[in-house]
């Protein structure tokens, strides 16, 4: 697989001289499902602004299939957005929302009635074609947009928050359907949320970003399972976060016991981050554990029952098919390879 | 209670200083002095046709050339910063804030054979050119005087044109023109139609700019009018009559115009 697009040391700044985007570098191969992760105002959507050629970097340049496309117009770019609130043609009805893009390049007229019912077809909307937009339901003209896009067969095609304004239900099922044409079509989607779940459940590949900077790159479950720090882990699920220090290899110490694990490679003495899941923590008799705690709370979330350990020097969240009971003190183990260990970010 | 009845004083103006005055030029228009029926002076304003046409035919010039010039200076108010498209709006109303007799009487003296155009010229040499009594100083009156009619409306409905329509429009392979024939222009059609309704019917039916400006020989309907009620030839009915036969033609016009709505508004 070859890469679609490249970063290249891209630096963003507001007028003010405010870094938005600070020295970003990034690959995005052909084909892949690519999301840009991370909270509000760590540059995400900027970065795919500047791929959308909407917004020009200070410095750094930007490659398409290998060509350095600084400058060009967004009309010159063989890349399509769906833009976060729609931005459909109020004047135009469904049909003509998603031929515009056909229309403009002066496609003959029988094969753009092909391409707008193929693409009826793909966002289910057949039916639809005179309906003006204004009178679509949020979800319908999603569709329409996500349609209005892939009509015009980009090599990428850019989605900033799509899902954002549906509701919980639709937007499950939208992130099944958004995953079912990348890869039915074959195209490279760059896809830009704050939703961790949702990152997870679309994405071949995620870039957690924070503060400007790309945090880390990888799969779902690399990210999932071995964050490289503790903002990865911690904003990609939740997450007992603990300081914590190496004595030696293979062990960890903290909350003053040490532990067994699978980390090696720091300096002895190091100070780390101890990233443990709350689904990874196991409640044991108190009696037999190594740390204890009395559980302060039990909330039912429907697969898992998520309690709150007091272990006076942590607060635990842990997740468990069975529940305690409130007030009750609990022992609690882990296994080496869930205890997750991290350099110390420098804040 | 309920609020249908707050309307009531609003229905009662409408009827008293509308509906009544109305009928009361219909009455008129269809009637001679002896109070019967006749349309002898409905049929009379056929005589006065050149004068229909010129009317016409300035006030479509003036409306175009407000349209060209307040489309531009909207599209860039619209776009300004928030802060200082107040100050702006405010430059664009400034002459309104100035007598309409005031404003044209100043016109008269630029526009004069002695005026300060030709002096300015004569010191290069050029001219004197005759520049006022003529039917372009009756345009550049109407366009002077009702662009801001033209800009107001233009500005109302561009200023919430969402910016990510030209983004959507340049993502989909739209250049600028482009992107001004197929999404601006469609969607400042209201402001389009509604600035052309509003400096089209005051300009056709304007008599103080043509008497200033155009002399004696560019008579336009409104001076007509007048001249019906005030001047030596008083004849109420005949001027009862050419300002209904107006009205028609306005009517007409606007209808036709609403057709370009996509809203279909009635702005009348």
């Amino acid at each position: 697989m070859e890469n679609i697009v490249s970063l290249q040391n891209i630096i963003m700044e507001f007028e003010d001289g405010e870094q938005i985007l600070k020295n970003i570098s990034l690959d995005i191969k052909d084909k892949e499902f690519v999301t840009f992760l991370g909270p509000s105002g760590c540059g995400k959507t900027t970065t795919l602004r500047i791929i959308a050629g909407f917004l020009e970097p200070k410095s750094g340049d930007v490659l398409f299939e290998g060509k350095r496309i600084n400058g060009m117009p967004p009309h010159k770019r063989n890349v399509n957005t769906v833009f976060q609130r729609y931005a459909l043609f109020p004047h135009l009805n469904v049909y003509e929302n998603i031929a515009f893009g056909l229309r403009v390049k002066k496609v003959p007229e029988k094969e753009i009635v092909r391409r707008v019912g193929e693409m009826l077809e793909i966002v289910n909307l057949m039916g639809y074609e005179k309906r003006s937009v204004n009178r679509l339901s949020g979800g319908q003209q999603q569709r329409v947009a996500i349609a209005r896009a892939l009509v015009n067969h980009p090599k990428v095609l850019l989605l900033d928050e799509p899902l954002g304004a549906l509701d919980l239900k639709l937007r499950k099922e939208m992130q099944i359907e958004l995953r079912k044409i990348q890869q039915e079509l074959e195209l490279t989607f760059i896809y830009v949320t704050h939703d961790q779940e949702e990152a997870l459940t679309m994405s071949d590949s995620i870039v957690v970003m924070n503060n400007g900077s790309i945090q880390q790159i990888g799969s779902p479950t690399d990210i999932y399972n071995e964050p490289v720090n503790a903002f990865v882990a911690d904003f990609i699920g939740e997450s007992n976060i603990i300081s914590g220090t190496m004595p030696e290899d293979f062990v960890v110490e903290f909350n003053g016991r040490k532990f067994e694990c699978v980390d090696s490679g720091f300096n002895a003495g190091e100070r780390v981050d101890v990233v443990i899941r709350p689904e990874d923590v196991k409640i044991i008799p108190a009696d037999k554990a190594k740390l204890t705690g009395i559980v302060k709370s039990v909330v039912f979330k429907g697969v898992h029952y998520e309690m709150i350990i007091d272990g006076k020097e942590h607060k635990w969240t842990v997740h468990s098919t069975k529940a305690e009971s409130a007030g009750s003190m609990v022992g609690m183990n882990f296994a080496p390879s869930d205890i997750h260990i991290m350099k110390k970010t420098e804040e | 209670m309920k609020l249908k009845y707050f309307s009531a004083p609003y229905l009662v103006w409408m009827i008293v200083f509308i509906l009544v005055p109305l009928l009361m030029i219909a009455y008129f228009a269809f009637t001679g002095d002896d109070g019967g029926f006749t349309v002898k002076y409905i049929s009379d304003v056929g005589q006065y046709a050149n004068i229909f046409v010129r009317s016409i035919w300035l006030s479509l010039i003036a409306t175009a050339i407000c349209l060209v010039i307040a489309y531009p200076v909207a599209f860039i108010l619209s776009r300004m910063e928030k802060h200082k498209q107040g100050t702006m709006l405010m430059i664009v109303m400034l002459p309104m804030w100035m007598n309409f007799l005031l404003r044209t009487y100043a016109w008269m003296t630029l526009l004069g054979n002695n005026g300060i155009i030709n002096y300015i010229l004569g010191l290069v040499g050029l001219g004197p050119y005759k520049l006022i009594n003529t039917s372009a100083a009756v345009v550049l009156g109407m366009v002077y005087n009702y662009l801001p009619f033209m800009i107001l409306p233009l500005y109302s409905v561009m200023e919430k044109i969402d910016k990510s329509m030209f983004e959507a429009a340049d993502d989909l392979g739209c250049s600028s023109v482009q992107t001004l024939f197929r999404v601006i222009v469609p969607l400042s059609m209201p402001g389009i139609t509604s600035g052309i309704t509003m400096v089209f019917v005051p300009a056709i039916s304007t008599f103080i700019i043509s008497r200033m400006l155009g002399g004696g020989s560019n008579l336009l309907i409104g001076d007509l009018i007048e001249m019906q009620f005030l001047g030596n030839a008083y004849n109420p009915h005949l001027g009862a009559a050419i300002s209904f036969v107006l009205m028609v033609i306005i009517l007409v016009i606007m209808t036709i115009m609403n057709q370009f709505d996509p809203d279909e508004q009635v702005l009348m």
